[in-house]
């Protein structure tokens, strides 16, 4: 199995690790079906837009890599746009996926939507 | 980049001095065994020569070696050829759940065609029990088929003390022992054992050559069926030049068996011990001491195998994984599971396994490195003692499985 040069720079230095502190929007998922576990943290300002975002990630190259790339791609976004991420444009970004690892970019635009979710739960 | 090939169970590099051996047999001495003028006789006469070397090494008789394509083909030939043999005797065979998946899958295709088997669990070491054997044989049994030493985990099965039990039993034991040759004395002999399959790659020959041991006068049924090759038991133009080169790597297998043992045993412990000893929350798998000398397995709470191997490999490090994600398919490793492992921490498994080229430097870089690699995909991972894994999460692998 081959990564792309793109997957394997967002494994080894991976953008967005770790917790911020003050998100106001968090999403965990899991996929049962490769045993990947997916926490992303969002601060989000008045105006609905990402101001930050970052990740937490247990699994494979290609969960890491999908969750810094797609964190990358949402930064600065409205909610609306960040929402609106498909896991085909994190594939596409990344410059490919092997078929058997598609679901881990999957996890990554469910993760973000789940946060999200979280942010207006706790809004209304 | 200096690679450090730390996946000898997976297969070795060959031998220089196999590879010389076996070069005249694909270009000079190329002819057909089977004819009758000089080219074939003289393969038919080396062909013969190797046979003996493999039958020194495990303490047979050169008629009772048979070479295969395969270690596969050697364990589809031992389980479909005796059950085939014996189906009006009996349709029961018993296995063990921590079997190479050419065992595994021969007897999930024997179940379909109506033989029933029993899959003999492991304890949390890796070891079959000799109770659980005993209580699974019945009138009907016809194999027993369990692996020398495990290719995931290291451990050595009581393969004598089974092969006595089976043996009382009158019924026919067959044993894989592809991980075991050139890691451990094999003498079939002290064995009690039938059958045992061998394969030449993972002692320093090449890929595409295996051997099925079958004790002289044992009656089985064929699996290829062709030509009166083998002694007309397994059909196809014999593989010259990969004959002798697996004559010759079980032939410098055997003579430096004792210093090859020593040395990957040494470095063996010194990785299992720098690995438990600087990173916190591993645990090594397998057997402490009845293990293969150059298999080292351990799982890291926390974080996911095919993480490890991609961070060991950017620093030219090759392993192996029992992660569900290095596999292709969606479960994690049956021997990890068999073993008691919750498919969460299956997912984080390393096999490290050693060869006669591995340094004692190599050990130290290694395992300073890992250090390094498990700290930072912690550090990544959202699972922690405080934040611990959702087990609904992997109970549903369950359903994936086939």
């Amino acid at each position: 199995m081959e990564y792309t040069d793109v997957v394997m720079e967002n494994f080894t230095c991976p953008k967005n690790v770790g917790e911020i502190e003050d998100a106001n929007g968090v999403g965990q998922v899991g996929s049962p079906a490769c045993g990947d576990i997916m926490k992303i943290f969002l601060k989000i300002n008045d105006d609905d837009i990402i101001e930050n975002a970052s990740f937490k990630t247990f699994g494979c190259g290609a969960a890491v890599a999908s969750s810094s790339m797609a964190t990358e791609m949402i930064i600065g976004k409205s909610i609306e746009e960040a929402g609106k991420l498909k896991n085909s444009d994190v594939v596409d970004a990344l410059g490919g996926l092997p078929d058997v690892k598609i679901h881990c970019s999957v996890l990554a635009a469910e993760a973000i939507q789940a946060a999200i979710q979280d942010y207006k739960n706790k809004k209304a | 980049m200096k690679r450090i090939y730390l996946d000898h169970a997976a297969t070795t590099p060959v031998d220089p001095e196999v590879v010389e051996v076996m070069i005249p047999y694909l270009t000079e001495t190329f002819g057909n065994p089977s004819s009758i003028y000089a080219e074939g006789r003289a393969a038919k006469k080396s062909i013969e020569k190797a046979r003996q070397q493999i039958a020194t090494a495990i303490n047979a008789d050169s008629r009772e070696i048979y070479f295969t394509a395969s270690g596969s083909e050697a364990d589809n030939w031992a389980i479909k050829g005796i059950a085939m043999k014996n189906k009006a005797k009996g349709k029961h065979i018993i296995t063990s759940q921590i079997e190479h998946h050419a065992v595994l899958h021969s007897c999930e295709y024997l179940e379909k065609q109506g033989f029933e088997v029993t899959y003999l669990p492991v304890d949390e070491v890796g070891l079959v029990s000799l109770e659980d054997l005993k209580n699974a044989i019945r009138d009907d049994t016809i194999l027993v088929s369990i692996m020398f030493a495990n290719n995931e985990i290291g451990t050595i099965e009581p393969i004598k003390e089974i092969g006595k039990i089976v043996k009382e039993k009158g019924i026919v034991f067959h044993t894989d022992a592809v991980q075991a040759l050139g890691n451990i004395p094999v003498d079939v002999k002290d064995l009690n054992v039938d059958l045992l399959s061998l394969s030449a790659h993972k002692i320093y020959g090449p890929k595409g050559i295996g051997v099925l041991y079958i004790k002289k006068g044992l009656p089985i049924d064929n699996l290829i069926h062709g030509g009166a090759q083998e002694r007309k038991k397994r059909a196809g133009t014999e593989n010259t030049a990969e004959i002798m080169a697996f004559g010759k790597a079980a032939e410098l297998a055997s003579e430096h068996l004792e210093e090859n043992m020593t040395h990957m045993k040494t470095l063996r412990d010194q990785l299992i011990e720098g690995v438990l000893g600087k990173i916190p929350l591993a645990r090594l798998n397998g057997h402490p001491e009845k293990r293969l000398p150059g298999n080292a397995n351990f799982c890291f709470a926390y974080i996911e195998g095919e993480s490890i191997l991609l961070s060991l490999d950017v620093i030219g490090i090759a392993g192996s994984s029992g992660s569900a994600c290095t596999s292709g398919s969606l479960d994690p490793s049956h021997v990890l599971l068999a073993i008691g492992l919750p498919a969460g921490v299956a997912h984080g498994s390393l096999r490290l396994t050693i060869g006669k080229s591995t340094t004692a430097e190599d050990i130290d870089y290694v395992v300073n490195n890992l250090v390094e690699i498990i700290q930072r995909l912690r550090d990544m991972s959202p699972i922690d003692a405080d934040h611990p894994i959702d087990a609904a999460v992997f109970d549903k692998v369950d359903h994936h499985h086939h």
